[in-house]
Parts: C-alpha cells; sequence; structure tokens
C-alpha cells in the first residue's frame, strides 16, 4: 500500500506512515482490541442494517418484490421523488455557485454572518423544516385566505414538497465549494480577465473546471438528500396515495399497514440510492484530490 | 486586506450577492421567521402551557437526554473508527471508509424500518437481546439505537483529516523523551484532537435532537416514555393545534440557534488549533 506515491512525498502515505515507526505503532494487543471494537461497532450499526433493508425486502421472494415495485401508487411515490430532486437540486446548485461567489471573490461586510445563515437549514429539525411552509401557505397562514382565493394549493400538494425539499437540502451544494473557492483565491480569474476574456468566458473556462469535482460532491449528497427527506416532506404531504407521497413516505405507510415486505422494497430501491451515492463521492474524492496534488506539484 | 483596491475586479458582485440574498430570505429566513411571528402572537401563559406541559417536558427529556448519550457513544467509538481508518490497515477498509457516511446518504425512513427489524423480538439482533431482558424496539433504547446511527460519521468525519495531518514527529519527540505509549497518547495526541471530538460531538448531538424519521419507527412513541419532542410538533399539528406546535418549534430551533454558534466557535478551536500545530 506504501509504494505508491513515493514520488510526491518523502513520508509514505496512508496508515504505513505510523505503523512503520516505533514511536507511533501501537501495541499489536492495543490494535487488536481498537479493531475489534470500532469494527464491531461498524457492523451492528451501519452493516446490518444496511443487510437488513435488502434481506427483508426479498423475504417474500422475488415477485413479490416486483409487485411491490411496479404497483400504481410505488411508480407515482418514485416519479414525485423524481420531480422533487429534479427542482430542488438545479436550484440549489444554482444557489450553492452564487453564493460561493459572492463570498469568496469579494470582500463585504457581515459576510461571516451570511455563511451561518447559509449553513441554517442544517441544524433545524426537518419537522420544523416543513412547519414553517405551513405557517406561511397553510390555510391559517400568512398567505392562506390569498392562496385559497386564487385557488392555488401548495401545502399538501406538490408545490409544498418540493419548497421543504430546497429547504432542507439548501446548503449542501454552497458548503462543498465555498470552502475550495476560499483555498483557491482570485488570481486565476484576474488573470484570464487581464487576457481579455468575458466575464462568462472566464466563468466556463476557469472557475468551472476548478471546482466541478466539489460541484458533483455537493450535487450527488444534496440529491440523496432530496429522494430520501423524510420528515419535512411528511408535514407538508398531506399523505394522498398516489398524488403526494413520495418514496420515504410510500415506504412509511406500506409499513404502518404491515406490507413489511413491500415497504422494505422500495426502501431497498433508496438504499440502492444511498450505495451508488456513496460510490460516486468516493470516487469525486479520489478524482479531487488527484486534481489537488497535480496543482501542488505545478 | 491589503488588496482592497483590487476588490471589484472581478464581475457579477451585485448579481450573485442579490440572488444568494433573495434565495436565502425567501426560502429560508422569512419561513424560519413566521415560527416566531406565529409564537409572539400567543399569550405568556398559552405559551408556558403549550411548552412547560407535562407530556412536552417528559419529550425534551428523552430528546435532549438521548442525544447526550447518542452523542458520547459516538465519541468514543467514531474515535476508535476514526484511529483504526487513519493508523491500522485492515482488509475491507476502503469499504469501511466509505460505507461510514451511510447514514448521511441513507433515507431517515429506511434506516429507521432496518433498525426496527433488527432490534424486534425477532430480529438478527433482538432475539440475543429478548432472552436478557433487554427491549430495544419501542422503548428509549430504541431512541438511542436510531441516534447513535445517525451520528456516526459527525464524529469520523471531523476527526480523521486532523488524526491524519497529525504530525508523526511530535509523537516521535515524546517518545524520545521517554514517554510510553500511552503516556504519548493521553498527553500529546488526544489534546491535539480534543476540538475535533468536541466538534464531532456537537454535530452528532445537534442532528439528534431534531431527528424525526429514522426514531419514530422504532420508538414506538408512548406519550410520556418514548415520545421526541418532534414528534409533539406533528402531533399538535395534527390535531390543528398550530399556535402549539410552533411555540415547541420555537423553544426547538432557539436551542439549535445556540447550538449552531457553539458548533461555529469549535470549529474556529480547531482550524487555530491545527494551524498551529502545523
Amino acid at each position: 500500500m506504501a509504494s505508491i506515491s513515493t514520488s510526491l512525498s518523502e513520508t509514505p502515505r496512508g496508515s504505513a506512515r505510523f505503523e512503520r515507526k516505533a514511536a507511533t505503532r501501537d501495541p499489536v494487543w492495543v490494535k487488536g482490541l481498537i479493531l475489534f471494537l470500532s469494527l464491531g461497532f461498524f457492523l451492528i450499526f451501519i452493516l446490518m442494517p444496511l443487510i437488513a433493508v435488502f434481506a427483508e425486502a426479498f423475504r417474500k421472494g422475488w415477485m413479490t418484490y416486483r409487485d411491490a415495485l411496479v404497483e400504481p401508487d410505488a411508480l407515482a411515490a418514485i416519479k414525485l421523488t423524481l420531480i422533487a430532486a429534479g427542482i430542488s437540486v438545479p436550484l440549489n446548485l444554482i444557489f450553492g455557485i452564487a453564493a460561493a461567489w459572492a463570498i469568496t471573490k469579494f470582500e463585504f461586510r457581515g459576510k461571516q454572518f451570511l455563511i451561518t445563515f447559509i449553513d441554517l437549514p442544517f441544524s433545524v429539525s426537518p419537522v420544523i423544516a416543513g412547519l414553517v411552509f405551513v405557517l406561511v401557505f397553510g390555510a391559517q397562514g400568512w398567505l392562506g385566505p390569498w392562496l385559497s382565493a386564487h385557488d392555488i394549493k401548495i401545502i399538501f400538494a406538490v408545490p409544498g414538497i418540493v419548497l421543504a425539499t430546497i429547504f432542507v437540502t439548501f446548503p449542501f451544494v454552497a458548503r462543498e465549494v465555498i470552502p475550495l473557492m476560499q483555498s483557491q483565491g482570485r488570481d486565476e480569474e484576474e488573470a484570464a480577465l487581464v487576457l481579455g476574456a468575458t466575464g462568462w468566458q472566464m466563468f466556463r473556462k476557469v472557475t468551472l473546471p476548478n471546482i466541478k469535482w466539489a460541484l458533483l460532491y455537493g450535487v450527488i449528497l444534496c440529491n440523496a438528500r432530496a429522494m430520501g427527506e423524510f420528515g419535512a416532506v411528511s408535514v407538508v404531504s398531506g399523505h394522498i396515495r398516489g398524488q403526494t407521497n413520495t418514496m420515504p413516505l410510500h415506504v412509511e405507510i406500506l409499513y404502518n399497514e404491515y406490507q413489511f415486505a413491500a415497504a422494505f422494497a422500495v426502501a431497498s430501491l433508496l438504499a440502492l440510492l444511498a450505495l451508488a451515492t456513496l460510490a460516486i463521492k468516493t470516487y469525486v474524492e479520489f478524482k479531487a484530490s488527484q486534481q489537488h496534488r497535480q496543482g501542488e506539484a505545478r | 486586506m491589503a488588496a482592497a483596491s483590487t476588490r471589484r475586479v472581478l464581475p457579477g458582485f451585485g448579481l450573485s450577492l442579490g440572488f444568494t440574498l433573495t434565495y436565502l430570505s425567501l426560502i429560508v429566513l422569512i419561513p424560519l421567521s413566521a415560527v416566531f411571528f406565529k409564537t409572539a402572537s400567543l399569550s405568556w401563559d398559552a405559551f408556558v402551557q403549550a411548552v412547560a406541559a407535562p407530556r412536552v417536558l417528559a419529550s425534551y427529556r428523552l430528546s435532549f437526554g438521548a442525544a447526550l448519550l447518542a452523542a458520547a457513544i459516538n465519541t468514543v467509538f467514531g474515535l476508535l473508527l476514526a484511529w483504526s481508518l487513519v493508523r491500522y490497515s485492515f482488509p475491507g477498509k476502503r469499504l469501511v471508509d466509505a460505507l461510514v457516511d451511510l447514514p448521511f446518504a441513507l433515507p431517515t425512513a429506511v434506516a429507521g424500518i432496518a433498525l426496527t427489524a433488527l432490534y424486534a423480538k425477532n430480529g438478527w439482533i433482538g432475539q440475543y437481546l429478548e432472552p436478557l431482558g433487554i427491549k430495544v424496539a419501542f422503548t428509549p433504547l430504541g431512541v438511542l439505537v436510531a441516534l447513535v446511527f445517525i451520528g456516526l460519521p459527525f464524529v469520523v468525519r471531523t476527526v480523521q483529516p486532523v488524526l491524519e495531518d497529525l504530525d508523526t514527529e511530535i509523537e516521535e519527540a515524546a517518545a524520545c523523551l521517554g514517554a510510553n505509549r500511552w503516556q504519548t497518547v493521553s498527553r500529546v495526541v488526544l489534546p491535539s484532537l480534543a476540538p475535533a471530538l468536541a466538534t464531532g460531538f456537537a454535530l452528532a448531538f445537534a442532528r439528534a435532537v431534531g431527528e424525526y424519521g429514522s426514531v419514530i419507527f422504532i420508538a414506538g412513541n408512548l406519550p410520556m416514555v418514548s415520545e421526541i419532542t418532534p414528534l409533539i410538533i406533528i402531533t399538535k399539528l395534527e390535531q390543528y393545534d398550530y399556535a402549539g406546535a410552533t411555540a415547541v418549534a420555537a423553544v426547538m430551533l432557539v436551542i439549535s440557534f445556540l447550538l449552531l454558534l457553539l458548533i461555529n466557535g469549535l470549529q474556529h478551536w480547531t482550524e487555530r488549533r491545527t494551524a498551529k500545530v502545523a
């Protein structure tokens, strides 16, 4: 493992750096104990729940599994989940880029406040994220009377679900891109302008290539949360079967009706999504560190 | 800071900041402010009645108590896991490293039903605990299990990079000066990890306090026993008690804001500490 990257740094990378030297090497029994405890914990708390999803999904056989997924309500839930993610992820992507551009390329007062506010949705309970939209758009809310006079439904309808999803996934892209752009500074963009690039050319040819991996990273995390959000969406959805149920809400309904195999079948799709997310994430991390190392070597 | 004269060379300041502030206000700030306006419309007595009813107080005890305990458990095992991932080589390490983030990526409802299946009376884990008289599913212990699940990556992912950046030289210096391994770890390594551990603890705690999806399936949701605060909000909403739900939400929001400030402070501490070591 240690021989991969000797050309880039003198010290071996990874755990070999520590395991080679007597001063940083733990006694064998300590290593064994720590590995036993940490991997045991990992097995019980991470791996077993994951395996349980698939085991329960296929407990009643392949046919039940398939039937649970092609049933109209399930298809409607899948469609709604795709719609919610399809709207909220691009919006939060644009927001993330705009916020990162303003925050990292310019100096202005209150910047630190702005960064804190952007992180806010992460520390708000999902249930409250749903509640706030009920307070604004609900029947008794600020805009409730006006909306019902114009026959517009937001709460207990698709727009409310989309809004709640945007809220809970709000910071994902911004918080991945901001630290990266901060460390990159603005020299390259300024050079592009001096060399005669237009603003758009500079953005497309200099900024975007520099941040593409961080953007992708933010987008896949944003997407995973958008498709999997439960608490916030549950408050604003109204749980109308086939109409306002996303996949996680569909899982809940099936589960509460004791259709466990069907519930786990839909859940297994979401678990596959999570696994795909982690796989892409690992790949992107690898690519980003490669780009970073190339940048340092330059 | 000296570059003040060049600060508006790049284009797009007005557009990007304007868009950022508008979007932030429309999606986050204005809706959140509704919580406080709605709460302010309550009389003091009605507010106290909503947020300090015995059933609500019991839910605070459970939500905050279980979240604290879960964050503490995660701090210990998260540190061990981060230590294993950084310091040791073992088969399947990259898989473990990638899967640590599963609680971030797995929808909470899926986690909730999976954990319930595991810890139910006839589940893979529950069947061994049942004869010992330990009931997890549908008890407060189940709440704890769910909160441990969702909080684990926070600690691992804040401690891991700091542990990776730690210079081996300070440990060698400690060893040269006659410290044994335990002294080196407890007096040299752990203190430099303290800010990261505290940050991870706070992040896991903040997430656990507001968690809903993974908990409600396994908790059993008995009033006064295994009912978490977010569920109280939902129950009040379902009874069309909007004011009461909002009052409880306001209490939780204030606590979240305080936690957010604490986390920001801790992160500054981590950065300063790491900068000093480097």
